[in-house]
């Protein structure tokens, strides 16, 4: 059942990415979709928006880039009430640490060992 | 009256054409492009949620659990670009293969080894954060806001 809910609302988080792409004369860049998941997820995430989708669809809401702005988000508001103003700096980057820093590990390795094809 | 009959024939030559190139024209494949995005978006997720499930089974906490999932499928994400595999998904995925976060993986990946002929350092090392710094910088600012804002009512 997880992994149908996972199924659903990943697609369907990625379908409206689509209609971003397709509906607005090629001008939206895969950098631009990035940059859009992640700051609209932190900010529906604030407003309490974005933790039913996750509690609906798991690794469906986590996966796509908005549910790394929903860690983000989330990571900074435990920090403001847990140790205040540094909290409020430390707290979004702490929640997301293994991610930032496995993408930019992996990432460099990957393009260390590979070699662009085509 | 000769140049009358002209006219006319000329708008209905005008429109006749109009009409076959709007019959001939391929379609817009919006629709194919939203079911390959739902497609391939979906499995991606899916695929996390398998991972996601065995972490929490073997016992680790939910917020351990999620953040392994993640480093898993940067992971992967890295390492099918780098076979050049991501890529040939992503041409038909769309955003179906942008956003996950495996498609952050990707970009990274795809400007870091794209820039290799300018060095570890300053080629990799400066053009791997071409669109994952813009990326990172929006979420860091979001957050740093939200946190204020939380801060501030608290």
């Amino acid at each position: 059942m997880s992994l149908l809910m996972a199924f659903l609302i990943g697609g369907i988080l990625c379908v409206i990415g689509q209609l971003a792409m397709d509906l607005t004369k090629h001008s939206i860049t895969p950098g631009h979709v990035l940059v859009g998941y992640i700051t609209i997820g932190a900010f529906l995430s604030a407003l309490g928006l974005y933790q039913p989708l996750v509690d609906l669809g798991g690794a469906g809401a986590t996966i796509p880039l908005s549910g790394f702005g929903h860690g983000l988000a989330q990571g900074a508001i435990d920090g403001a009430a847990q140790k205040g103003l540094l909290g409020v700096f430390s707290g979004g980057v702490e929640a997301t640490a293994a991610g930032i820093t496995a993408a930019i590990v992996f990432g460099y390795l990957a393009a260390v060992f590979f070699n662009p094809r085509g | 009256m000769y140049e009358e009959k002209n006219e006319a024939l000329k708008a209905a030559e005008k429109q006749e054409y109009k009409d076959l190139v709007n019959r001939v024209k391929p379609k817009p494949p919006l629709l194919v492009n939203c079911l390959w995005a739902f497609g391939v978006g979906g499995l991606i997720c899916l695929i996390g949620q398998l991972f996601l499930n065995y972490l929490l089974n073997i016992g680790m906490n939910k917020a351990d659990a999620g953040s392994a999932t993640a480093v898993i499928m940067i992971f992967i994400g890295a390492l099918l670009t780098g076979l050049g595999v991501y890529d040939k998904i992503g041409e038909k995925a769309g955003a179906g293969s942008i956003v996950p976060i495996t498609g952050f993986a990707n970009v990274i990946v795809a400007s870091a080894m794209e820039f290799k002929k300018e060095g570890y350092i300053f080629g990799v090392g400066a053009r791997i954060f071409s669109i994952a710094g813009p990326t990172l910088l929006f979420g860091f600012v979001a957050s740093v806001l939200i946190g204020l804002v939380a801060l501030i009512i608290k």
